[in-house]
């Protein structure tokens, strides 16, 4: 995914949309005359201190999906956003932002983790794997060929953070019965109520024969 | 989210210069309540401190029992081998909380560490005195089904969310902190507080304290543990009430007894009546009714919540049930 600049955004952005443009700029300028001094003060107590003070974007390196990016992040975009709004990696879905329904789950070095409530400069030197670092090529991955043969959804909002779960949860090794696999997808919720055709999906796929 | 500034550090001395630097600054660890406050607006920090690259993941035994990392995760404390095998009551209660994604970013410090989920103190419209101190409570005589039912004053009714908690105080845990001035250790009894007429205060660290680890002794509780949690659904919500039983028996005399309720305080509510009172008894359903009656006394309910009245009792003789099997 290309890296694009800031300056390139606000260009783009003021072209499309010069009225934003201009609030977000007077509101940058406003709040950079309430900054004090020592909000851009480097650490002094050691080599090891990373800082970025409230207005600057901080270099950020993480593996997306296979892919070493060399980003540049505000400390207060989560990893949701950052994948969104930044690298244009739509798969994983914003549900209730609050870390209740799941729908942002991906895998941050190998773990799934809620994309939302994790800030993306925490993920600075990990391997985050998203819906979209799932499949092979053109071939699907087990879990996602499982979904489609058992139906295990109906509106799809929910699906992408179904499945990067599911992919955990076999892995973990917590997809041994249905009462295991209800219990360990608790973290994601399904609106439409497709459960009982997810629990079957999560089976099928563990008892496939195939890699998970 | 406001816009803060965010520091990288390696050591617990760098932390807590860090945050003894400047106000308003806090540890970042899971994140998992934090991020959540910063986005409700409850939280508006200057700056985080990130704590997740120092080296406080260690669950390791001790000459005494075992020693978990303030950071360690939720998930690998659950299903640590130590844990499993010497402490099932905690294990039991860290898988009864969050969900496996939560439990896979919660560590152990940031659970303690987090906060009410009373609605009123995440809604910044309302009155909340945990929140912004002076200016009432909102769950009295307001929407306080969660809401406790022991230890709670005029100004604050809120219940600590935790499971993990009432594991360690029933387990008789030690926090291990480390400030400016030095180590400490503080019981796990006393790490929370109740309400009285400072809300604000969730526990008793100092500013500018860290939390390295928590120990817990060796005990003869493996066999009889049970943590048992009553909610609104099968999985992935807070406790209404629940109950974490720890049981030494010697066939069918209960030697000692540990026993804690979730979702009914403040802080994680020790019942130390019961547990005296079932100490030498015969495990039988007469002696566990009798003990969950000294449990409850001065309870008191605020309205939505009576209910909790009942169902506290039953699931402290539930789980002895269960765990004295």
């Amino acid at each position: 995914m290309p890296k694009k600049e800031n300056t390139t955004d606000n260009l783009n952005e003021a072209a499309e949309n010069p009225r934003r443009a201009f609030f977000k700029q007077t509101s940058a300028l406003a709040a950079l005359a309430i900054l004090p001094a020592t909000m851009v003060e480097a650490a002094g107590d050691g080599i090891d201190e990373k800082i970025a003070s409230a207005l600057e974007k901080m270099a950020l390196n993480v593996e997306i999906n296979g892919i070493a990016q060399k980003l540049n992040v505000e400390p207060r975009v989560t990893l949701l956003d950052l994948l969104r709004e930044q690298l244009h990696l739509y798969g994983t879905k914003k549900g209730c932002d609050h870390g209740q329904c799941g729908a942002c789950t991906v895998h941050v070095n190998g773990r799934r983790v809620n994309s939302c409530l994790t800030l993306a400069v925490t993920t600075e030197g990990k391997k985050v794997t998203t819906i979209e670092g799932l499949a092979n090529g053109e071939e699907l991955h087990p879990m996602q060929e499982a979904f489609i043969d058992h139906d295990g959804f109906q509106c799809g909002y929910c699906t992408p953070g179904q499945i990067m779960s599911a992919v955990a949860c076999v892995r973990e090794g917590h997809a041994e019965t249905p009462e295991d696999i209800r219990e360990y997808m608790s973290g994601n919720i399904c609106r439409c109520g497709a459960y009982s055709n997810i629990v079957a999906a999560i089976e099928q796929a563990k008892k496939g024969g195939k890699a998970i | 989210m406001n816009q803060f500034e965010y520091q990288r550090v390696l050591t617990p001395k760098s932390a807590i210069a860090a945050i003894n630097k400047n106000s308003n600054t806090y540890f970042l660890a899971g994140g998992t309540n934090l991020i959540d406050l910063i986005k409700s607006g409850v939280t508006i920090p200057d700056r985080l401190v990130d704590i997740n690259n120092l080296p406080l993941s260690t669950i390791e035994q001790t000459a005494t029992g075992i020693r978990i990392g303030a950071l360690a995760h939720n998930s690998d404390v659950s299903e640590h081998p130590l844990v499993v095998k010497n402490f099932p009551l905690l294990s039991l209660a860290l898988k009864a909380g969050a969900s496996p994604q939560l439990r896979n970013m919660a560590t152990t410090g940031g659970n303690m560490m987090q906060r009410t989920r009373c609605h009123y103190f995440y809604d910044t419209a309302m009155p909340c005195n945990k929140r912004a101190p002076g200016t009432g409570c909102g769950a009295i005589g307001g929407y306080n089904r969660m809401h406790a039912i022991f230890g709670a004053s005029e100004k604050c009714i809120a219940v600590h969310p935790s499971d993990m908690c009432i594991a360690l105080v029933a387990l008789d845990a030690t926090v291990n902190v480390v400030g400016a001035k030095g180590e400490r250790k503080i019981a796990f009894a006393d790490f929370h507080r109740l309400p009285g007429d400072n809300p604000e205060k969730d526990n008793t660290l100092q500013k500018g304290e860290l939390i390295m680890s928590v120990d817990i002794p060796s005990n003869n509780f493996a066999a009889h543990s049970y943590y048992l949690k009553v909610r609104d659904r099968a999985s992935y919500a807070f406790a209404l009430v629940s109950a974490g039983v720890a049981l030494n028996m010697k066939g069918n005399t209960i030697q000692e007894a540990r026993l804690a309720m979730g979702g009914v305080a403040h802080k994680p509510w020790r019942l130390t009546a019961a547990e005296a009172f079932l100490k030498g008894k015969s495990a039988t359903e007469d002696n566990f009714k009798q003990a969950a009656d000294l449990a409850m006394k001065n309870a008191k309910a605020y309205g939505e919540n009576d209910f909790k009245l009942t169902l506290a009792p039953n699931t402290v003789v539930e789980a002895l049930k269960i765990a004295s099997k």
